[in-house]
């Protein structure tokens, strides 16, 4: 049961400016291009955030939203439908965070990117697409102004606005209450994971190299 | 809610409790790693000073970085070199057994696991990548995951998930010549949406499905994430207890087939199983299907007509204009035709001993175009030994196809298997998505393995059935 004592921050609520990122289906293929994952850790890799987006073969910027000026402080990322399918790569939200965005708000997500974004401690809240469209004009208006996402209230309030978003119960309640690092949680129920797997017909349950209790 | 499925009964035999966050604890039977998605994971680990669990359940392989070509160690890439070093480091630290080059086991994650028995029925298995779904071919439930669950699974041969819909799609009707499982599964894609299987796992049924031997089961279930769904299966049958009999581990184990099938035999979904969504496909309406875009939803039948993107549902609009522009290919018009500047057999969807055959029948005495590079990667070493023994390597080769050795390849470009500049390539792979293949302005042309024999043999993306197959025997 120590690891349970782990300091897990509660994310229940994101402030600051916005980038609006539009388009469905961007693949986590865009977001970190394949070549840039022959690394070992996750270090660096913020720069390549959507590389070929942003840059062209000579490495000059292209116009993308990324290059803009205006944008360089903004950690609420504004997206349309299906962001993030394709490869279950951390890489693609890892390279998103450490490029400096803390909350997703969008149309929609792949699940197993809204999945790696949890296990980042990074909200993926979503809404209609007319509410995400105005949001996004707002951001493109006003990239210097605040946007809060509050992940407990299920609200995104912005240049006097409210609206409605969701998060999915299990996400909010994870960000809500610092519960969203599952290895802790899950290694305080070591007798309940030993009784599961005796129970499985297919492991060979002779093995009883069972570690003493941490 | 589902009730009485294959999913229900797994996930129930695996669940370990539910945690304050809502989700459950699962335990995994089987953990596939390898060299992408795990160093940062072990990395996570000893910051924390945690141990691997149980690496007795967990299994590695190199396959994303590995060369095809000169496979001499240190590796040509250095970044790939560091990647290798680090896997072997991992696996030895934690005594991990590993289907490494020299055990002439290694290959694709997703093939060595069905092949060496260690994917069975009714097991939970997870990996780092997303086609981790494949598995599910044999009636187990098999996530794709991210290298923060690689640490939690790592840490306590568990995971945390959300319990999610089946949908049931039954596949009806008989295939058509030249039609296989890989046109089946780009037809749901196509019909039901990439985003379409979002909060579902897909139930595969049907005589279709039934019909198919493994490896066409594989290529389906590889596919389910490219429809959104976290996971895809087909209930175990008599034709996956005649592949599970003949793997190592129950030619090794002959008593544990026995004592087993009965559980895989009570995990089957019920007949009067209750499904949240069921959908039904005539597979005798289907023709080969190619991608036209730059999604694996993106699809038509050969002699379709490229849709006009005003045609399609709102939220696709957009992307098909951009997908047109991006493949230079104009509404009204028909794939076939298109030319090709590479053919690429392999990758964990279609680069199994029964697709190499099948390509292989209609190579036979054909020569590749001479603008094509055209090459094969089969799925893992057995798979390129038994091919060998076979005499289809001298089948390609002497069509003037390169043999390579086995890896992921140009897949996804992390080796130096890539597109160069704007080149078209015949893909037998999952993804064609914009610089999937290694250049962003590659474009990449989604279809089955016999369709990219054609497209090889006559430098344009071509309907199958005009070529006559020829008798390898």
């Amino acid at each position: 049961m120590t690891d349970a004592t782990e300091e897990i921050p509660e994310v229940d609520y994101v402030e600051g400016s916005g980038i609006p990122i539009r388009g469905n289906d961007i693949d986590t293929d865009q977001i970190i291009p394949a070549r840039f994952m022959k690394v070992v850790t996750f270090d660096g890799l913020g720069e390549f955030a959507f590389f070929d987006l942003r840059f062209d073969d000579e490495d000059n910027q292209k116009d993308h939203p990324m290059n803009e000026e205006r944008f360089q402080d903004a950690n609420v990322m504004v997206v349309n439908n299906n962001f993030g399918c394709g490869s279950s790569r951390e890489h693609a939200p890892q390279a998103l965070m450490r490029w400096g965005i803390d909350a997703i708000i969008g149309e929609g997500f792949a699940e197993i990117f809204a999945g790696n974004c949890l296990a980042l401690g990074i909200p993926t809240v979503t809404a209609d697409h007319e509410t995400i469209n105005a949001l996004q004009q707002w951001v493109e208006d006003n990239p210097d102004k605040e946007i809060e996402v509050d992940v407990a209230a299920e609200t995104v309030r912005y240049g006097g606005n409210e609206i409605s978003v969701s998060v999915d119960d299990a996400q909010r309640q994870a960000l809500v209450e610092g519960i969203w690092d599952t290895t802790a949680l899950m290694k305080a129920n070591r007798n309940a994971i030993e009784e599961t797997a005796a129970n499985l017909p297919y492991l060979d349950q002779t093995r009883s190299d069972v570690e003493a209790d941490d | 809610m589902s009730n009485g499925t294959l999913y229900d009964k797994v996930w129930d035999r695996h669940k370990v409790t539910t945690l304050p966050n809502g989700q459950d604890q699962l335990f995994v039977g089987l953990h596939l790693i390898h060299e992408v998605t795990s160093p940062q994971a072990f990395g996570m680990l000893k910051e924390r000073g945690l141990e691997v669990a149980r690496p007795d359940l967990t299994h590695a392989t190199v396959d994303h970085i590995v060369p095809t070509a000169n496979q001499d160690r240190p590796y040509a890439d250095d970044a790939a070199e560091r990647m290798m070093a680090e896997l072997e480091e991992n696996v030895r630290d934690a005594g991990i057994e590993f289907s490494d080059p020299t055990t002439g086991n290694q290959g694709i994650v997703h093939v060595i696991g069905p092949e060496q028995g260690i994917t069975q029925p009714g097991k939970t298995i997870v990996c780092g990548d997303s086609h981790t779904s494949t598995h599910g071919a044999f009636g187990a439930l098999a996530f794709g995951i991210g290298t923060s669950q690689i640490r939690d699974v790592l840490a306590t041969q568990t995971i945390a998930m959300e319990k999610q819909k089946v949908r049931k799609i039954e596949v009806n009707g008989e295939l058509g010549e030249g039609v296989e499982a890989k046109d089946i599964i780009l037809e749901i894609i196509r019909r039901l949406g990439t985003e379409g299987g979002v909060g579902y796992v897909y139930e595969y049924a049907g005589e279709a499905i039934e019909n198919l031997g493994m490896e066409g089961r594989m290529s389906i279930c590889n596919m389910s994430i490219e429809g959104g769904a976290r996971a895809g299966y087909v209930n175990p049958d008599e034709t996956t207890y005649e592949w599970l009999e003949a793997t190592d581990y129950f030619q090794e184990n002959p008593e544990k087939f026995e004592e087993l099938k009965p559980y895989w035999e009570s995990i089957r979904s019920d007949e009067d199983a209750e499904y949240d969504d069921v959908v039904e496909i005539d597979a005798s309406e289907l023709d080969p299907v190619v991608t036209w875009g730059t999604t694996p939803g993106q699809g038509i039948g050969i002699d379709d007509p490229i849709p006009e993107p005003e045609s399609l549902a709102d939220d696709k609009v957009d992307t098909a204009r951009r997908a047109q522009k991006h493949m230079r290919v104009e509404p009204g018009e028909t794939m076939n035709g298109y030319e090709i500047d590479v053919a690429f057999l392999g990758s964990c969807t279609n680069a199994r001993l029964p697709d190499l055959r099948r390509a292989a029948r209609i190579v036979k005495g054909r020569e590749v175009d001479d603008d094509v590079r055209a090459f094969v990667v089969p799925g893992s070493q057995r798979v390129q030994q038994a091919a060998k023994e076979e005499g289809l390597k001298d089948v390609f080769e002497a069509a003037g196809f390169e043999w390579r050795n086995a890896g992921c390849s140009m897949c996804l470009g992390m080796n130096e298997d890539q597109l160069e500049g704007d080149e078209a390539c015949a893909s037998s792979s999952n993804r064609n998505f914009v610089g999937r293949q290694g250049s962003k302005d590659g474009r990449t042309v989604l279809m089955n393995p016999r369709m990219v024999a054609a497209a090889a043999i006559t430098g344009e993306v071509s309907d199958v059935r005009d070529l006559k197959e020829v008798n390898l025997a």
